[in-house]
């Protein structure tokens, strides 16, 4: 029961942060950014783990963050130098991926992260895996860190909801109105990339793009108005995250992999059925137009 | 050098490389075409693409065939490009976006697919999860002869049909105006992208096959204007890293192959940047200096 409890927890906070980031990444249409980012941050994090020796979490937030940032800032610097935008995503974020696994895997026996661990994540054994501090048990660690995650995301949104709105709709009306939306950009992608750390131990490095892009994708399919369209995108994630763990639970399969699948499940139904965008709505008015 | 004489003289290894060398050099090929096409990131989704379709290959049969693999990362490699294009042309999502849902639905499904599978404890599939990073080493003879007639194919297919990919690569629209088969001819391309994603899975792994299409081709377009050096210079990057991929993990137990040859591809693809005599970072600066040199020279000269 406790371990349900914690499992679902961690799947809820990281649909929630994932779900609200996602939104600015579709509509900035980065999504495939997105994707980059959250492979490019197993570098840091085998890093963090060699260097502090253990699951030291702040560590690997540092770490993961700083090559999140990196990642983003060497693809923009290949594109600027005239390379297409999605060859420079490919080539720097399959390099620092190769990286990360050739760090794990010469590192096996000393650290312990395996393979499986990084892609698929075990949101199973979260409630194991607790953070002590000052010699009490404080709870498990993974909620620790997407609680922070989702906090700060949370933070920063409301602070900064205006500057974001404008530089996702119209970066240079933006920077007309003398918005630093470099500053922005990549304060995005930092909460991207430490999302993506925090969210990666729970569900896996390959997942965590599923749920940036997907429940917001399904969001932006049932509304116009970019507040609507985070609430709507947190419920989906939210939705998926449930309704996948139940799936996992019935099938026993990768919890991860189900939460991802019923988001995809939840995307097609919106993409076919949604009042004003889904496809069969749109065809049924289209036939009573031309009759 | 003990070591290469070891993969000379080891008949396994020597197929292993061959192999190897000829999927990197395929990839290169087909790779530069979808670069030029600006579709570079197919690859990567149709790799994360083909992994249910090996699963359901595998549950289905019950056994490891790379036969059955094959088809059924064929076929869900189909359904995935179909679904991209599908939700980017019939709704306000964008290709990208597009390509980011499929690419992770698909794998999600592919991860819970791996996992019932490995929960049911099923004797074969202990291979299986080889298919996310590549173990070249674990290639059977028969993977191999897989491979080679996948490559050779491809290259085949390449040389006959260069004239017409040459043209819908660079003029679409006017390759349309001759009357040529350009949908036809663009589906051909993506159906040979898939076979090579398809058999470079087990050398390279999911995750990283799509470097292999990218990263050589855009080093080879650095040295470069022409299409003919460049598929040439893709092809060779391609297999230059293939080999050092199944070198080093030969040589270092636990180093899964897929990364060592993308690192490969991604160093070639480093200097190329750096050193290109055109294009080149080192070139472009020094280029520009002189040419500031003499701009400031040519002032004081007129003054």
């Amino acid at each position: 029961m406790s371990s349900d409890f914690w499992i679902l927890l961690t799947a809820i906070l990281m649909s929630a942060s994932c779900g609200l980031l996602g939104c600015f990444l579709i509509l900035r249409k980065m999504a495939l950014i997105g994707d980059a980012i959250s492979h490019a941050v197993l570098p840091g994090i085998a890093i963090a783990f060699l260097f502090s020796g253990g699951r030291d979490s702040v560590a690997m937030m540092i770490g993961a963050t700083l090559l999140g940032l990196l990642s983003v800032f060497l693809i923009q610097w290949l594109r600027s130098s005239g390379v297409q935008s999605d060859a420079s995503i490919g080539i720097i974020f399959t390099a620092l991926f190769a990286v990360g696994v050739i760090i794990v895997s010469l590192n096996a026996r000393n650290i312990d992260l395996d393979l499986d661990c990084v892609l698929f994540g075990e949101i199973a054994y979260v409630q194991w895996d607790t953070w002590t501090w000052n010699g009490t048990d404080m709870g498990p660690r993974s909620v620790w860190m997407l609680g922070f995650a989702l906090m700060a995301v949370v933070i920063l949104l409301m602070l900064f909801y205006k500057q974001f709105k404008l530089t996702a709709f119209d970066p240079a009306l933006a920077a007309a109105c003398g918005i630093p939306v470099m500053l922005f950009h990549y304060m995005l992608m930092g909460l991207v990339s430490m999302t993506s750390v925090a969210s990666f131990e729970s569900v896996g490095a390959i997942l965590v793009v599923g749920m940036l892009i997907i429940p917001a994708a399904t969001a932006y399919l049932w509304t116009d108005r970019l507040g609507m369209m985070l609430l709507y995108s947190v419920v989906a994630g939210i939705a998926s995250s449930v309704l996948g763990y139940g799936a996992a639970y019935v099938w026993n399969a990768s919890i991860g992999g189900s939460i991802v699948t019923t988001a995809g499940v939840l995307f097609v139904l919106t993409f076919l059925l949604s009042p004003r965008h889904g496809l069969l709505l749109r065809k049924w008015r289209q036939r009573r137009l031309a009759a | 050098m003990d070591a290469l004489w070891m993969i000379w003289t080891d008949p396994n290894m020597r197929w292993i490389v061959a192999g190897c060398m000829l999927l990197g050099l395929s990839s290169g090929l087909i790779g530069s075409y979808m670069l030029l096409q600006k579709r570079s990131l197919i690859g990567d989704a149709l790799a994360h693409a083909a992994l249910p379709g090996i699963c359901i290959a595998f549950m289905l049969t019950g056994v490891k065939s790379t036969v059955g693999f094959l088809l059924g990362a064929l076929i869900a490699g189909a359904i995935a490009t179909f679904g991209i294009r599908w939700i980017a042309a019939h709704s306000r999502i964008k290709q990208d976006a597009a390509m980011g849902i499929v690419l992770s639905l698909f794998f999600g499904i592919g991860v819970m697919l791996l996992t019932r599978i490995q929960h049911s404890g099923d004797g074969g599939q202990s291979g299986l999860d080889k298919f996310l990073f590549g173990q070249a080493a674990s290639m059977m003879r028969e993977d191999v002869y897989m491979l080679a007639g996948i490559s050779s194919l491809l290259l085949l297919l390449c040389l006959l049909l260069y004239k017409p990919f040459k043209l819908i690569s660079f003029d679409a629209g006017f390759a349309r105006g001759l009357g040529w088969p350009v949908a036809r001819l663009e589906q051909l391309m993506l159906l040979l992208t898939v076979l090579v994603v398809v058999a470079g899975i087990q050398a390279v792994g999911v995750v990283l096959m799509s470097a292999l299409l990218i990263t050589p081709a855009v080093a080879a377009r650095y040295w470069t204007d022409k299409l003919s050096v460049m598929l040439l210079l893709a092809g060779i990057f391609g297999a230059c890293s293939g080999f050092s991929g199944t070198f080093w993990s030969s040589m270092v137990t636990g180093l899964p192959t897929g990364p060592v040859t993308v690192l490969s591809a991604t160093i070639v693809f480093a200097v190329s940047a750096l050193l290109a005599p055109q294009r080149g970072w080192v070139g472009k600066s020094l280029r520009q200096r002189r040419a500031r040199q003499q701009w400031q020279q040519g002032g004081t000269a007129h003054e």
